[in-house]
């Protein structure tokens, strides 16, 4: 329970929770130690949340290259069926949701549709996850003696800056497409409201998704946006807001290892247009194969 | 035949895979070279040097074969320089016709034995064919594999007949035909190779002449190389013999190039290397005649026999 | 004869044990010289800049020559593009955009593009030898594979341009504006053709510049658009080196960069334009593995080493320039390789016999030159082929290969662009797979086994843009091409190739 609503009922105590960050499987709080202060728009303490650290997402990117093999390694439809048990976790505690986001101020009918179009996202995506590979490849009729296709693979390890201003919803859509093609990810939570994302990271938990392949941290973009960045083990990094400096940054410092920079400038998650199989196809490389035809 | 005791006999089932993109594809590269001018006229003279002059027909007398015999010796007597062909090509019965007319001309008598073409025969009725053939005066045998039984998968057997037949040859030289028109796939050529390399043979040879499809340059790349890797494991060079198919000068330039580019200059004599052919001689005459009087040829300016 | 079958030792045929015979590729029988002819060749002393249409002078009144490698002989002068020439070449290309080409209905586009492939098939020879003479590659490469597959290449989009909806589905794509455009001197007329014909199917306008030592077919293609009737402006090609380059990555009303190149400066370009909402695709080095199983087809393998390697004297980004050999059949794979390298022709690139012909340009031998050092020094084992090279003017390099390498050496880390192969053997699947993905390239790959299972297990596993299974360096306009980590992102070539020049 959120600090603000549960010092006290009538008759007992409430535990209050701990809000954690999510890297390998498992809930560490960071190892800086260092934390920073929700609060709600009156001012109400929600929770001390993680300042992760550098070395924060160094674990974490270490956790989802070492979970890259095994995520990309299963069948699309055992990734669909995860997806759906994902949209099934959070259907189930949808109520803990609508609550958090309505003490980061949403208002109850508008935190109602965001979960409402955040458990139907996964299940959207969850039906993408053994679709997509069919849209998107191809039979190449080249003109010598050979088979030719080509395939989308995924891409490896993706950095997620999640949205600022669509803190479940936005975070969900980007994840969602990031691992439905086999990708595994670490995620920046939006920085003015975590605490869907550190929910989510439970809902997560709770499924059948394995350790490291989705990793939830939060913090502070500005400290956070280089390592981000530059980690030269990190293949995309996608970004949805509208901080031009801040796009430029990631385009720029992209370079290091000519990692694949997806912005979603502009993007509203609750729109039609942010429900799509190119989202996938976007955290995708592209890959061709020739083989001779012959006796 | 106690040389192959010492050989260490591999397992055919085992042979390399052939990839046969790959194959037409290194075809390919050997018919873009560009043969001109001196190279041309040595490579037409050499591969005149190479042909053994075949006849292998029901309707064959020794008429017909008296007169192939002379054009071998006198391929073009209105050109100087010309070469004589290494061997001319005939049934037993007429083995005897062939080397008398032959005689004292180093030219060879190649006779096709061991039931030719079909092979179908018993092993008895085989290996006396390549007796009388040998006791006729034939300098070379020129025998077929058994192919159904290659197809069942009795490498034993084929390996053992052609080990027989190279028994009964004596000192006579033994071209092991593979029929490779009838092997299906460049795998069981490479396979077929194999065997008759390893049992013995001292020309391996594509094909009857009475199977369609004859040699291709295909086929004989797999069999250069089965050759190849025989020299490398054992340090013995075998002979090499397209047959049937080979009609045009331009084509034969492409062979050479292939033999050259994949077993190099040792093998580029007639000692090594064999066109099996009836017409090709008279269109590497014309390329050289055009060579050395400037103006293309008619045909009817070269003997047909 | 039945007893002798009894096998004394269980070995395939021909993977034996070597016996040192060597296999003779050097005396007897030759091929004679035999040049393309290039009476019918017609190039000027001094070339403009094709802008708006018309070949132009440049601003500044630079010419800088280009030479043929193969004797260091000057083929022509050529213009070099100033800031101020780029920005009247992307005025132009707005003009068309915005007045001609955005407007045309995607049938009429279609018929250009179809004009061009017809023209440059009728006007093939002439390519392949200017190709040639300004390159150094080999007049067979040029005639066989260069001047057909760019025809080929236009050919294929020409039939998407009125088909684009039929590419995306649910989506309308959209043209995205001036596509300014930069290509390396590798394969200077395929690389046009690569850039040009997908941009003009997708409804773009187009700047263009060739590279600095092989502009005189870009030169040659503007002539083939002027015969084809292209709207003017539409493509506007332009020589220059590094500055020229960047004037159009930095012009602010280009919408999208293309670059073929190396990964550095592509680095630069992705920086360069960071701050800009311009879409950029990059096509930049590898350093592929080229890996050889126990039970692959072993004389076709040997053929695709050679052909992953020396193919264009090795100046190829998807080179197969790391070997990786299964140890029970290293030996005999490097001896039929080294006898396959006697029999490659190192000499005149006009010589239709020719398989390995002159280095690009003196900087780029003097680059594979330090790498063979470099490979030396390292203890990595040194061989060439016994070839003569051409006494002297030009760039040569002869094939080269390095045994014993190891994972750590530069040689087989770093793209040397040459025809320098680093051969290292290993003993299971796990373990290459593992040494074939520690790069930080990704743009190709080879496999050579006769298992399937086996080529579907390792194709999967291999992380490359391109993978070519039992074959190697095989490229089809209808066929994406592309690469993984530093090799690049987007495709060309294909459906996925269009994505490169639309909004979607």
């Amino acid at each position: 329970m959120p600090k603000a609503k549960s010092n006290t009922t009538k008759s007992r105590l409430n535990i209050q929770k701990t809000y954690k960050i999510y890297i390998g499987g498992k809930f560490p709080r960071t190892e800086s130690g260092r934390y920073y202060k929700l609060k709600s728009a009156d001012g109400d303490l929600l929770g001390n949340i993680c300042l992760s650290s550098r070395k924060d997402f160094r674990n974490a990117v270490g956790a989802a290259r070492g979970a890259f093999k095994g995520w990309s390694g299963k069948s699309a439809f055992n990734r669909s069926q995860i997806l759906y048990r994902l949209g099934e976790m959070l259907e189930g505690r949808s109520a803990q949701f609508k609550e958090e986001l309505v003490i980061q101020g949403a208002t109850p009918k508008q935190a109602q549709a965001e979960v409402a179009s955040s458990i139907d996202r996964l299940i959207y995506y969850a039906g993408w996850a053994d679709k997509y590979q069919q849209v998107f490849s191809s039979v190449n009729p080249v003109a010598s003696s050979h088979f030719n296709f080509t395939i989308l693979e995924p891409t490896g390890v993706v950095a997620i800056l999640a949205p600022e201003k669509s803190s479940l919803l936005g975070l969900v859509s980007v994840i969602a497409v990031t691992i439905a093609g086999g990708n595994t990810c670490v995620v920046l939570a939006a920085e003015s409201a975590p605490l869907s994302a550190v929910t989510f990271s439970e809902v997560i938990h709770s499924s059948d998704v394995p350790g490291g392949v989705v990793n939830i941290l939060t913090g502070r973009r500005k400290e956070l946006l280089s390592q981000f960045t530059m980690h030269m083990d990190v293949n995309a990094i996608v970004y949805s807001d509208n901080d031009t400096e801040t796009i430029s940054k990631i385009k720029r410092d992209s370079t290091s290892n000519v990692k694949r920079a997806i912005i979603y400038k502009g993007m509203d998650w609750s729109s039609a247009a942010a429900e799509s199989p190119y989202f996938i196809s976007d955290v995708q490389e592209t890959k061709t194969t020739w083989h001779p035809i012959g006796k | 035949m106690s040389a192959t005791l010492t050989l260490d006999i591999p397992d055919f089932r085992n042979s390399p895979r052939v990839d046969e993109v790959g194959i037409e594809e290194r075809v390919s590269r050997f018919t873009k070279r560009s043969i001109k001018t001196e190279a041309k006229n040595t490579g037409l003279r050499l591969i005149l040097s190479m042909i053994d002059l075949t006849t292998l027909e029901g309707k064959d007398t020794e008429g017909k074969v008296r007169q192939l015999c002379y054009k071998a010796r006198h391929l073009h007597d209105s050109m100087e320089g010309i070469p004589k062909v290494a061997a001319v090509c005939v049934y037993p019965s007429l083995v005897r016709i062939a080397k008398k007319e032959l005689e004292g001309s180093g030219i060879n008598v190649a006779a096709v034995a061991t039931a030719f073409p079909s092979g179908q025969a018993p092993k008895a009725v085989k290996l006396a064919d390549t007796k009388f053939a040998v006791k006729e005066g034939a300098d070379e045998v020129d025998m077929v594999i058994s192919r159904g039984k290659f197809l069942e998968g009795d490498y034993k057997f084929v390996f053992n007949e052609i080990g027989a037949v190279k028994e009964a040859c004596g000192e006579a030289h033994l071209k092991v035909i593979l029929e490779t028109g009838e092997l299906s796939t460049l795998d069981n050529i490479r396979r077929a190779s194999d065997i008759a390399l390893y049992a013995g043979a001292d020309f391996i040879k594509t094909s009857t002449g009475k199977i369609s499809p004859a040699a291709t340059m295909q086929v004989t790349l797999v069999m250069l190389e089965a050759i190849r890797d025989y020299y490398y494991a054992t340090g013995k060079m075998v002979g090499m013999k397209p047959a049937g198919g080979i009609a045009k000068s331009k084509l034969a330039l492409h062979y050479l190039v292939m033999l050259k580019e994949t077993l190099g200059n040792a093998w580029m004599t007639s000692k090594w290397f064999r066109f099996g052919a009836s017409s090709l001689a008279n269109d590497v005459l014309m390329q050289l005649a055009k060579q050395e009087y400037g103006n293309y040829q008619s045909m009817d300016y070269f003997s047909l026999d | 004869m039945a007893k002798q079958l009894v096998k004394k030792k269980k070995k395939s045929a021909g993977n034996g044990a070597a016996i040192d015979s060597a296999l003779d590729f050097n005396s007897g029988w030759s091929y004679s010289p035999a040049p393309e002819s290039t009476d019918h060749i017609e190039i000027k002393d001094k070339y403009g800049l094709f802008i708006n249409g018309k070949f132009v002078r440049p601003s500044k009144g630079k010419y800088f020559a280009t030479i043929n490698p193969a004797n260091e002989k000057k083929l022509a002068m050529v213009a070099e593009a100033s800031e101020e020439d780029v920005d009247k070449a992307v005025k132009a290309a707005r003009k068309a955009y915005n007045n001609v080409w955005s407007r045309m209905p995607a049938k009429e586009r279609g018929k250009y593009i179809y004009r061009i492939a017809r023209i440059m098939q009728e006007r093939a020879r002439e390519f392949a030898v200017i190709e040639t003479l300004d390159g150094g590659k080999t007049i067979r490469e040029a005639r066989d594979v260069d001047v057909p597959l760019a025809a080929a290449h236009f050919f294929y989009y020409a039939g998407w341009a009125d088909k684009l909806e039929y590419a995306f589905p649910g989506k309308s794509p959209q043209a995205l504006g001036v596509a300014g455009q930069i290509i390396p001197w590798n394969f200077p007329l395929l690389m046009m053709a690569w850039k040009i014909a997908p941009a003009l199917a997708c409804g773009n306008t187009v700047v263009i510049k060739s590279a600095e030592t092989t502009p005189l077919t870009s030169l040659k293609l503007a002539e083939v658009i002027q015969e084809a009737g292209l709207p003017d402006g539409v493509v506007n090609i332009i020589t220059g080196a590094g500055a020229t380059g960047a004037a159009i990555v930095n012009h602010p009303d280009i919408n999208k960069i293309a670059f073929t190149g190396s990964t550095a400066v592509g680095k630069i370009i992705q920086s360069a334009i960071a701050g800009t909402d311009k879409k950029v695709t990059l096509e930049l080095g590898g350093k592929a593995a080229n890996i050889i199983l126990d039970d692959a087809p072993i004389d076709q393998a040997v053929e695709g080493i050679i052909n992953g390697i020396y193919f264009n004297q090795g100046h190829v980004c998807c080179a197969g320039s790391r070997l990786f050999v299964q140890e029970d059949v290293a030996d005999i794979v490097v001896r039929k390789l080294k006898d396959r390298m006697e029999s490659l022709i190192v000499g005149d690139p006009m010589d239709k016999n020719t398989d390995i012909g002159a280095i690009n340009s003196k900087e780029q031998l003097n680059t594979i030159n330090k790498y063979i050092k470099i490979g030396k020094s390292e203890g990595a084992s040194f061989y060439q082929s016994s070839c003569e090279l051409p006494s002297g003017k030009g760039f040569w390099c002869r094939p080269t290969l390095f045994l014993n390498v190891s994972q750590s050496h530069r040689i087989a880390q770093e793209e040397i662009f040459g025809p320098v192969l680093a051969v290292q053997t290993f003993r299971t699947v796990e373990e290459v797979l593992e040494k074939a993905n520690n790069t930080p390239y990704g743009l190709s790959a080879g496999v050579w086994s006769d298992k399937g299972a086996k080529i579907f297990n390792m194709t999967n596993k291999l992380r490359a843009g391109v993978i070519w299974a039992n074959t190697y360096n095989k490229f089809d306009p209808s066929s994406p091409f592309g690469g993984y980590k530093e090799s690049g992102f987007g495709r060309e070539g294909g459906l996925h190739g269009l994505s490169a020049y639309l909004k979607i």
